[in-house]
């Protein structure tokens, strides 16, 4: 083969590889929009929904007894923000110190039975967490409470959280570590200080995620803090909640009831959205290099 | 030179878990000297210096016997606590480590802050004093709000020098400070080194037996886990009393 | 113990070096012979001889810097190294020596002699076997070898100073051979040039060797006790 010939030859393969490389991206990309399209469409519809029920007084009026028209989930609103915020509360101080537990004290047969619990829990349904604080907390108590709701979903941030406080802690190289203790501070400082606040960007994103994915739950709140036509009265009163009051209107058989749930699931789906933008923020490049 | 020495090392054994890494090792240092450890992968040198701070035992199953002496005070007494030591036994590793997320000022003066010292004036004097003693202060003076992470490889290595510096160490561990950095960066801090020993008393692992060469007064050469040769620079590298010294240092080894 | 590419460099280094100690031997050889024979190809020879020997001086030296610099060489490496580049010099000073020999004999022959030679043919091989111990301690690397080369430099001296004395002597009692006597005087500080050219390289070989500087040993050793006290 002469030295034109090669070239020839080298040049229609050359133009053969082009060709088979952006086949492979066109179908590459049409399965990426394919993935995209469940997505999306529940996104429009819910909007579609919910936008004709969306107006002031669904943030600020609650429930109208049936029959009656209008109203809003204004409590269920507020009951969803406190239930999560209580249940931060100690979800996070437990599933950030589990965390912190698993990546820094030496690995050893405690450790390992705690990231298989943490493992396990996080595969448990939902469901079973709010029969367990059903147990725990609502029988003794003989009331559904905002505590138990807060408790159920609580437990279910732990797992999470702990596991993604331990990956992120194990990304920092232990040269971070040593430098701290190599710097004359005891070790507890050198991780409080420097490990988890110099990471508290990524910390918090792991916050965030556990919490948009415990404000959609339903099943666990509906035997915890199970609903209240009213504003929430006390930690250990029944509190209304927006994923169980969209169950109750939903499967109510009044056509306005209906429209309220989706109005509401309009608002959760966009709480979680926001949540989920707030950790892009956090973690978006033109932060960290700042 | 003072001839009087600052740290002096009896008998020093060091084990992780069953496996003894350091095997009884003595020497000592004078004050201002700078000693370097060479000796092949493995043969004990990181260890050993991880050893003169108490760090060593920090990891996992790891622990340390022997007399480590620094200004005469046993660090390895049993009324000693380790933190403190600490304090007066600096390091900078291989790898730059500056603390994530924190600002070269805070980076600076991190050893400091988090054991208390909140008077600014005091933080912004120390961490001056710091960067100039590490050569950085030119470099970082304008942008001393800037991340520790945003510098150069080699300018974060000097950053943790000031970091090192600013407790004020009587002496400063050094493990393989340059061998992640580019021979411009390398010269820098090898040049640093000659002014930072008339302030502490440098104790430096290298890989690179040309930096043990042109930096150090006394040389240890390890080789698994036991001191072989210990003696001045210019003679342990021009005539070597032991043999496995001579093989390593001319690249026999093998 | 492993080979280093290094030393077939160090080797072959060592080989040029020794190469170069052959010539030198030769041209002390060739000198003797012309001074004894009085052939004049003899002397030219020596010419020859040392005009290889400044070749291969340069080119041992561009060696040596050259490992000095790509290799860093420490340790034995270094010692046999900085040894070679003096060992070098010594050599092409001994080669000079030679050439010096070869001319002063060609002067010394032009007229009668002016006494039958005895000491200095005596000196003439001291000077030679000298050379020779010293070349075989540098190719054997043997250190006792090197250490006879230093006691057996005082046998030359001694000679020396006696070939002095007696050619003084001489010209003392009959001063129209001045020249001569003079020509004589300088043949045997040449001989003995070449005798310390040796002692050094016999030095130089014991510090590759062990790493003992033994030069000038008296003088070192005032120096360390008025230094310790």
């Amino acid at each position: 083969m002469n030295h034109t010939v090669l070239t020839e030859h080298m040049t229609k393969k050359y133009q053969q590889r082009k060709i088979t490389n952006r086949v492979m991206i066109g179908l590459l990309a049409s399965a990426s929009c394919i993935a995209l399209i469940p997505l999306l469409s529940i996104f429009i519809y819910v909007l579609a929904q919910g936008l004709p029920g969306l107006n002031l007084n669904f943030f600020t009026q609650l429930p109208q007894p049936i029959g009656e028209t209008g109203g809003g989930m204004a409590n269920s609103i507020m009951g969803t923000l406190t239930l999560i915020l209580t249940a931060s509360l100690f979800g996070i101080v437990w599933g950030v110190g589990t965390g912190l537990f698993l990546s820094e004290y030496p690995p050893g047969r405690l450790s390992n039975v705690v990231r298989f619990s943490a493992d396990l829990l996080s595969s448990i349904p939902s469901i079973i967490i709010g029969l367990f604080v059903y147990t725990l907390i609502v029988i003794p108590m003989r009331r559904f409470s905002l505590l138990a709701g807060a408790v159920a979903l609580g437990i279910i941030m732990i797992p999470t959280l702990a596991r993604s406080t331990e990956e992120l802690l194990r990304r920092v190289p232990v040269h971070v570590r040593e430098a701290g203790l190599a710097l004359g501070l005891p070790r507890w400082k050198v991780i409080l200080r420097i490990v988890l606040l110099g990471n508290s960007r990524a910390i918090s994103t792991g916050i965030i995620l556990a919490i948009a994915r415990v404000s959609g739950e339903t099943a666990p709140l509906l035997f915890t803090s199970f609903n209240n036509q009213y504003w929430q009265r006390g930690i250990d009163q029944p509190t209304s909640s927006l994923p169980v009051q969209i169950y109750t209107y939903a499967i109510s058989p009044y056509e306005d009831w209906h429209q309220q749930a989706w109005t509401g699931a309009l608002i959760l789906v966009s709480l979680v959205f926001m949540m989920n933008m707030m950790t892009r923020y956090l973690l978006s490049p033109r932060r960290s290099s700042k | 030179m003072n001839t009087k020495a600052i740290l002096e090392v009896k008998d020093l054994h060091a084990w992780f878990g069953n496996t003894e890494a350091v095997k009884g090792v003595s020497l000592s240092a004078a004050y201002n000297a700078v000693t370097a450890i060479i000796g092949p992968s493995g043969c004990g040198k990181s260890t050993f210096i991880r050893c003169l701070n108490r760090l060593h035992e920090e990891l996992p199953g790891a622990y340390a016997t022997g007399h480590v002496l620094i200004e005469n005070i046993d660090i390895y007494d049993k009324k000693v606590d380790p933190v403190s030591i600490r304090r007066k036994v600096g390091m900078v590793f291989q790898k730059p480590n500056p603390f994530p997320s924190l600002s070269i000022f805070d980076n600076v003066v991190a050893g400091l802050k988090l054991a208390g010292v909140k008077r600014q004036s005091t933080l912004k004097e120390i961490a001056e004093q710091s960067l100039l003693s590490a050569a950085l202060w030119s470099e970082v003076k304008d942008k001393l709000h800037a991340p520790g992470t945003s510098l150069s490889g080699g300018q974060q290595q000097r950053l943790c020098i000031a970091r090192a510096l600013a407790v004020e160490p009587t002496v400063l561990l050094m493990d393989e400070p340059t061998s992640a950095l580019d021979p411009i960066s390398t010269a820098k801090i090898e040049e640093l080194m000659t002014e930072l020993r008339k302030k502490v008393t440098i104790v430096i692992v290298t890989h690179n037996m040309q930096q043990a060469a042109r930096i150090s007064d006394q040389t240890a050469f390890f080789l698994s886990g036991e001191l072989i040769e210990f003696g001045e620079t210019s003679q342990v590298f021009t005539a070597p009393q032991k043999e496995q010294t001579e093989r390593y240092i001319t690249g026999r080894f093998g | 113990m492993m080979e280093r590419h290094f030393d077939a460099s160090l080797r072959e280094l060592k080989e040029q070096l020794v190469t170069m100690a052959g010539l030198v031997e030769k041209a002390i050889e060739e000198a003797t012979q012309g001074l004894k024979t009085t052939k004049s190809e003899r002397f030219q020879n020596v010419y020859e001889l040392e005009r290889k020997i400044n070749q291969c001086h340069i080119s041992v030296d561009s060696a040596c810097l050259k490992l000095l610099a790509l290799q860093q060489p420490l340790a034995t490496d270094l010692r046999l190294i900085f040894a070679i580049i003096k060992i070098n010099t010594d050599l092409e000073r001994m080669g000079d020596q030679a050439v010096n020999i070869a001319r002063n004999a060609q002067e010394y022959i032009k007229s009668p002699p002016l006494k039958p030679l005895i000491d200095l043919p005596i000196m003439f091989q001291e000077v030679r076997e000298m050379v020779g111990i010293t070349l075989d301690a540098f190719v054997k690397n043997n250190e006792s070898l090197a250490r006879e080369v230093l006691k057996r430099d005082d046998r030359v001296d001694a000679l020396k100073n006696k070939i002095f004395k007696d050619v003084l002597e001489l010209l003392k009692t009959s001063s129209e051979q001045v020249e001569q006597g003079l020509t004589l005087i300088l043949i045997a500080r040449n001989l003995e040039r070449i005798g310390d050219h040796a002692t050094n390289i016999a030095e130089d070989v014991i510090f590759a060797l062990t790493g003992e500087d033994v030069r000038h040993s008296t003088q070192v050793a005032t120096m360390k006790t008025a230094l310790n006290e």
